[in-house]
């Protein structure tokens, strides 16, 4: 079973958010993305500045079986990202919640964040995408 | 749901990800293709290989019917024990499968070929062997299991658990093998390590597997099989050659025996009449100068001309880069690009294998 942390918030397409006491959102992939994925070899990170809509491929991240995008969650500005992946894509295996992140946002309309799933709705939909 | 291995409960048993391959329900990992891949590198891992299939070929006729079969010459086996690694081709030299063939004594030649070809195979066999004095019996009652890296040996001889299997395998040269006390214990592999390939009886292996785990053999799934051969720079029939392309195309020239001159083999003068003709497609090593992922079927680009495709790419754990094998013209050299999406990454064309025996081959 895996890990799906009840603080944050989730997309149909396996990215996390984590808000930030600064409105800030944080964004990675969850837990059930990196098993199915597997180990990481590459991640291919966007500049900081850029401005993704929601649901716009933002990064795309490598593993030893496939090639994948990460969708942004929402509309927002890049201000930074993670550049520890570069040289340790791993990290996103070992720690997909924590030194696995990979954006930092700033929301255009934070009204968009509250579209976005509980972690009971994530659970629900990886169940039933399982089946 | 596929056909499944008698180690198939021994997978689940071990958290294994399952996926079909050649019809099989087969572990593609057990967690961690990398710690995998790793470990077999640097100590010892051991594969469920009990979907390729054994082909045992009786009789006086057997060695005149092989040299017409295979491009490879058996006559170069004449120890008893000894391997060859050979194609078998069609009349145009296109690659039916690649094969081991084993010669154990005059009146048996053991064949092991791929599982995704086996329906194919055999009827080809049994078509060519029409004509010769041939008995074929395949084996689905030996399983096999592959026990690979530096360590591998030592590992399987105290998992052998001592007496005369142990002390056979241990005076086994390399690309040997010896049958005892109905082990078939071959020193030969897929990984560009030492170790071995052991055929045993279906309802002896889940023992057999469970004292190697006991001796700290780690189970590798398919995707670590994968990146470890292609580090070996060794071919994988479907992916890197098929019945479309040659040898001469395939970076297998050298499996073909030219000499002695008269002797037959199907695919003979296709073959010679394509070596004859220069600008055939060439098989080379590729490694990506920055960072990135090579995969199969990627362009590969030379002055914004295509001259050729990846036929496997990947992840190297052990340079910690992206390597491939690419099918490209003749006249690429030294540099070439790949198309990555919508960009073009530098690589350089590398003589293969990339590793050997867990060290890099590369020159620089």
């Amino acid at each position: 079973m895996s890990d799906i942390p009840a603080d944050l918030k989730y997309t149909k397409s396996h990215e996390w958010v984590r808000q930030l006491d600064d409105d800030d959102v944080l964004v990675g992939i969850t837990d059930h993305a990196q098993e199915l994925l597997g180990d990481m070899v590459y991640v291919e990170l966007p500049a900081e500045g850029d401005m993704p809509s929601a649901g716009e491929e933002c990064v795309v991240v490598e593993s030893v079986k496939a090639a994948s995008d990460i969708y942004c969650p929402v509309t927002a500005e890049i201000i930074s990202v993670n550049e520890a992946l570069v040289d340790q894509p791993e990290l996103i295996n070992k720690d997909p919640y924590g030194e696995g992140w990979i954006l930092r946002l700033k929301a255009s309309t934070p009204d968009e964040l509250d579209g976005l799933l509980s972690a009971d709705d994530y659970a629900q939909f990886i169940a039933s995408e399982t089946e | 749901m596929g056909k499944k291995t008698s180690l198939y409960h021994k997978h689940i048993e071990a958290n294994a990800k399952i996926v079909d391959f050649g019809g099989y329900d087969m572990p593609l990992h057990y967690g961690s293709q990398i710690e995998e891949h790793n470990k077999v590198r640097s100590s010892a891992g051991m594969f469920d290989v009990s979907h390729m299939v054994v082909v045992d070929l009786h009789g006086k006729a057997v060695r005149g019917f092989l040299r017409y079969l295979l491009a490879n010459n058996v006559d170069r086996l004449q120890e008893a024990g000894k391997a060859l690694y050979s194609c078998m081709l069609n009349g145009d030299g296109g690659i039916i499968d690649d094969l081991i063939v084993y010669f154990m004594d005059e009146n048996w030649f053991r064949l092991v070929v791929n599982a995704a070809t086996r329906d194919k195979d055999l009827a080809w066999i049994e078509k060519q062997a029409a004509d010769f004095d041939v008995a074929i019996d395949v084996r689905d009652d030996l399983a096999m299991i592959a026990v690979q890296g530096p360590e591998a040996r030592t590992k399987t001889h105290a998992a052998l658990g001592g007496g005369l299997k142990q002390k056979k395998a241990d005076q086994l040269a390399p690309f040997y093998a010896v049958e005892c006390d109905g082990f078939f214990i071959a020193r030969t592999g897929y990984t560009g390590e030492d170790g071995y390939e052991i055929m045993l009886p279906v309802d002896q292996v889940e023992s057999f597997w469970q004292a190697l785990l006991e001796q700290c053999v780690k189970p590798v799934g398919l995707g670590a099989r994968d990146t470890l051969r292609l580090e070996a720079g060794m071919n994988l029939y479907g992916t890197d050659m098929d019945e479309s392309v040659t040898p001469l195309e395939s970076g297998l020239g050298w499996t073909v025996a030219w000499e002695p001159s008269e002797r037959h083999f199907i695919g003979r003068d296709a073959l010679q009449a394509q070596r004859k003709k220069p600008g055939h497609k060439k098989f080379t090593g590729l490694i990506l100068d920055g960072k990135g992922m090579l995969r199969n079927h990627q362009k590969v680009v030379v002055d914004g001309v295509s001259v050729g495709e990846v036929t496997s790419g990947s992840f190297s754990p052990t340079l910690g880069r992206a390597i491939a094998f690419a099918r490209v013209d003749a006249c690429v050299e030294t540099h070439c690009n790949i198309e990555v999406r919508d960009r073009y990454l530098p690589a350089t064309v590398v003589k293969l294998p990339f590793v050997r025996h867990g060290k890099s081959c590369l020159q620089n």
